[in-house]
């Protein structure tokens, strides 16, 4: 069945269409990847299913209804999550303030029990700790929890990312880019945390990659994009030897004074 | 060094950290509430200042230090608060009613201003609310039939169940008043930080775009910042109104704004414990000076000197002080002096050295 569907969806910054006539669904359970050169959509495309920017045409549609009408903060009271490319995290807070601000979406106490600090203010603190402690013992978190997100290395702070999305317990998680800027064995436990999120949690996965070893181990589908455009879609390995798909990335393969 | 073993998840929301935490900040009320034995009718006065400095220094920290939004106009609503409750009272509403009443109005107001300001960011939000407090000033001149207009208003006696509080008849009792009223913004706050709200404050500072892909409602919780800022703030301006026994426009003008702004910067942005610093370097500075220069000019024979401007001066000296040498306040500054004695003798002199921050995404809207 499919999860989050896109339907005919083009953006336009001006003169400059960044996402054109883009169409796909992906389908509960599965990690469907988009790649493609910079400046294809992907992130964009992203910031679309965010409702970050309104597309020009077409539809988002989440489980059958258009989230359209949705404001973005309202996009991961359907459980929706996603990470950023450039790590938005919360500098001076905990790892743990930060997991647990992804829990923020199952808000229920209200202004006056939290002023006041009411019993099930407390008994919702728990519960919310228990969610994220399990996030934290899944991505081995242990050590940095009291560490504020400002002192942390990149690689982990890419991971806090990750964390902070799984706290909200989504139905379908976005990430943008997991693996960029980290190392071999980074990228390696990267690669088994996905394959957990999918197998052991259940969770559908949307991801911007150009890493292809991680595309290529993790995807069951994979977009590629260009320009805003569709190029190919299907596994892998397909989308790698497509003919398009190389034009995109190296160019149509005419020698310049081929003709000499 | 102390090592917490913490048994449950209740160690982290609990207020305080462990026992000897628990134990200081219990010495520390003993003392706070010992202070009228302590102290002779002048400084148990001044202690009051402190008081409603630190109560206004809350409110602003919610909103500037924790929220991250900027304002230059909370003078504005220290007034709101101030002749709210003395309207209230002038028409026969108990004390007991218009002090909280006075909070509450000055939290609407601080709503009402907030919602069309929302979409303004640092030094524009800064500027608009400057805006804000001009206009207020203004507007209690002409508002005259309920303001008293240049004149101003006198604040009457307060009177809770036949108990008489009065700033000269009986000092005590006021300092008393605003230690409750201290505490119960103090408990508000630190509950407020531990909860979900608190946490989307902070995240709303930090990220305003990862918060909303986390579910906050940016516009909402914005607003809240704004209505609970305002409130803490009301609440001092109506204890101001009474501990000044008159005022008008003038006492609510631009300046005190500004001082707000920089007791909690110099205080240190970001912590509760700033408000206070803040509030005892601003509340105690005058005397200080006043008392140190008596002391120069009678030591050279000088007669009474009076040098204008002279509180203004210092003030500036202290803040462009801090501002190059400790951008963490008065609060950072203990932070490091306390883990220097924790670590004893492993402190480095970059431990608390600001890190790179990485790239941030490009500001979608």
């Amino acid at each position: 069945m499919s999860l989050l569907t896109l339907e005919n969806v083009t953006l336009r910054f001006g003169g400059l269409v960044a996402v054109d006539n883009v169409s796909f669904h992906v389908g509960e359970g599965e990690v469907f990847s988009l790649v493609g050169p910079n400046g294809a959509g992907k992130s964009t495309i992203f910031n679309l299913i965010s409702r970050f920017y309104d597309p020009a045409e077409g539809d988002i549609r989440f489980k059958q209804n258009s989230i359209l009408n949705m404001n973005s903060d309202q996009v991961p009271s359907l459980g929706i999550a996603r990470t950023f490319q450039n790590i938005e995290l919360f500098e001076q807070s905990t790892v743990l303030q930060n997991l647990l601000v992804g829990r923020h979406r199952h808000r229920k106490t209200g202004l006056m029990a939290e002023l006041f600090f009411a019993p099930k203010v407390r008994d919702e603190e728990r519960r919310h700790r228990e969610v994220v402690e399990e996030v934290i013992d899944f991505l081995e978190l242990q050590a940095y929890r009291d560490k504020y997100i400002a002192g942390l290395p990149y690689g982990v702070r890419k991971v806090v990312e990750l964390a902070r999305a799984l706290a909200s317990e989504p139905k379908i998680l976005l990430l943008d880019e997991p693996a960029s800027g980290l190392s071999v064995e980074e990228t390696q436990d990267m690669i088994f945390w996905v394959e957990d999120i999918k197998k052991q949690m259940g969770i559908t996965v949307l991801m911007v990659e150009h890493d292809m070893n991680l595309v290529a181990a993790v995807s069951d589908r994979v977009l590629a994009l260009a320009d805003g455009k569709e190029l190919a879609i299907g596994t892998a390995s397909e989308v790698q030897s497509h003919p398009a798909v190389i034009e995109a990335y190296l160019g149509t393969g005419e020698r310049i004074g081929d003709d000499a | 060094m102390r090592f917490v073993f913490k048994r449950s998840y209740d160690a982290d929301i609990n207020l305080f950290k462990h026992k000897p935490q628990a134990m200081w900040y219990l010495a520390l009320l003993a003392l706070v509430v010992a202070l009228p034995w302590l102290l002779d009718e002048f400084f148990l006065g001044e202690a009051t200042n402190v008081l409603i400095w630190a109560i206004a220094g809350m409110g602003l920290m919610l909103l500037v230090g924790h929220s991250g939004q900027a304002s230059l106009g909370h003078a504005a609503f220290m007034a709101v608060g101030c002749y709210a409750n003395v309207i209230m009272l002038e028409r026969g509403v108990p004390f007991i009613l218009s002090l909280p009443l006075s909070g509450v109005i000055a939290g609407f107001a601080g709503v009402i201003v907030a919602l069309p300001v929302l979409r303004l960011h640092g030094i524009y939000l800064a500027i608009a609310t400057l805006a804000v407090s001009v206009l207020t000033e203004d507007f209690i001149v002409i508002a005259e039939p309920w303001t008293g207009g240049v004149v101003g208003l006198v604040a009457p006696p307060i009177d809770v169940f036949g108990l008489e509080i009065d700033r000269y008849g009986t000092p005590t009792e006021f300092y008393f008043l605003c230690l409750i009223v201290t505490l119960v913004v103090l408990a508000g706050y630190r509950n407020l930080l531990r909860a979900p709200l608190g946490r989307a404050f902070v995240a709303m500072r930090d990220s305003e775009i990862s918060a909303q892909a986390m579910g906050v409602n940016i516009r909402r919780t914005k607003a809240t910042a704004f209505g609970l800022s305002c409130a803490a703030t009301g609440l001092a301006g109506a204890l101001l109104g009474h501990y000044a026994g008159a005022f008008n426009h003038e006492t609510f003008n631009l300046v005190l704004s500004i001082q707000l702004l920089l007791m909690i910067v110099i205080g240190g942005l970001g912590s509760i414990h700033g408000a206070f610093f803040g509030a005892i370097l601003i509340g105690f500075l005058p005397q200080f000076i006043a008392i140190s220069r008596d002391g120069i000019s009678s030591a050279f024979g000088l007669g009474s000197v009076t040098i204008p401007g002279i509180e203004s001066g210092v003030f500036a000296l202290i803040l462009i002080g801090f501002i190059l040498f400790e951008p963490m306040g008065i609060y950072g500054r203990w932070v490091k002096i306390r883990t220097y004695f924790e670590l004893f003798p492993f402190y480095r002199k970059d431990m608390f050295k600001r890190q790179k921050s990485y790239l941030k995404t490009e500001r979608m809207r």
